[in-house]
């Protein structure tokens, strides 16, 4: 998995791809996480755009995040889920957990 | 008339998670060698990484020494994947309901459920060994191409 980090205001935007699964891509995205949380940005938007596959590890991780983030009084949000990875989220009922955007403007805009 | 032959692959693994990227290659190659491709293709490579994840985390506690045994095959309309592990077994039935509200932010805990709503039978049994061996198979929506050899 890559990654590649970009500040709007208060809000980090973190932008993925390639695969977020078990060994590797849940790993990072921990590692992506804590280091916002570190340098103080608790205002998080995962961009999944190219992201091809997320198995149940790398499901387990964003969820672990986002309630590291909340416990934070952060917010973690997702933005451009691909059609399987909302069949995922739809299946795994996070579809209601998360706050998910397809355009990044509104995303920005729905952080407090 | 010769009737064609099934593609059928048969892998012997350490139990290290990047493995998993080796048996996926050789999923992917069945696939294309059946013209086995899209929305079917997609769900069998994840089914079979969740297979292997929990066989070599929860089956073999990640021991490289310990090893997975990986069947695959792909016949006219369905594939069958067998993936068994050196481990102490353990009952599926008790593994709780992710989409639980409870269970709902628990970080692990999906990868049965993820198998099952991919694959239209996943089944648990007790290997050989003693460990376990998950059986899982997917009807193809359109059946794959006939192969002419045999591995």
């Amino acid at each position: 998995m890559k990654s590649e980090l970009r500040d709007h205001g208060e809000v980090r935007i973190i932008k993925l791809s390639g695969k977020i699964t078990i060994g590797t891509g849940d790993v990072k995205l921990r590692e992506l996480i804590t280091e916002a949380l570190d340098q103080n940005r608790s205002k998080l938007l995962l961009d999944l755009g190219a992201v091809s596959a997320i198995d149940s590890s790398g499901i387990g991780e964003m969820v672990a995040c986002y309630t590291t983030v909340t416990k934070r009084q952060g917010q973690l949000k997702l933005l451009h889920l691909s059609p399987k990875i909302n069949d995922i989220l739809q299946v795994t009922q996070l579809i209601t957990v998360f706050d998910v955007f397809e355009d990044e403007g509104e995303a920005l805009a729905s952080f407090s | 008339m010769a009737v064609p032959a099934p593609l059928r692959s048969h892998l012997i693994l350490s139990s290290r998670f990047e493995n998993i990227e080796v048996a996926e290659r050789v999923l992917l190659d069945l696939c294309q060698r059946a013209s086995c491709e899209g929305e079917d293709q997609y769900w069998l490579v994840t089914a079979l990484r969740e297979a292997l994840a929990n066989a070599i985390r929860h089956g073999n506690q990640q021991d490289p020494s310990r090893k997975i045994r990986v069947d695959m095959g792909i016949d006219d309309d369905h594939v069958t994947i067998r993936v068994e592990d050196e481990g102490r077994g353990f009952d599926p039935a008790g593994v709780p309901d992710p989409t639980s509200p409870e269970n709902l932010l628990r970080p692990s805990g999906r990868g049965i459920f993820y198998m099952r709503q991919f694959m239209n039978r996943v089944d648990f049994q007790q290997a050989p060994g003693g460990g376990t061996a998950v059986v899982m198979e997917r009807r193809l929506r359109r059946p794959a191409r006939s192969a002419s050899n045999e591995e």
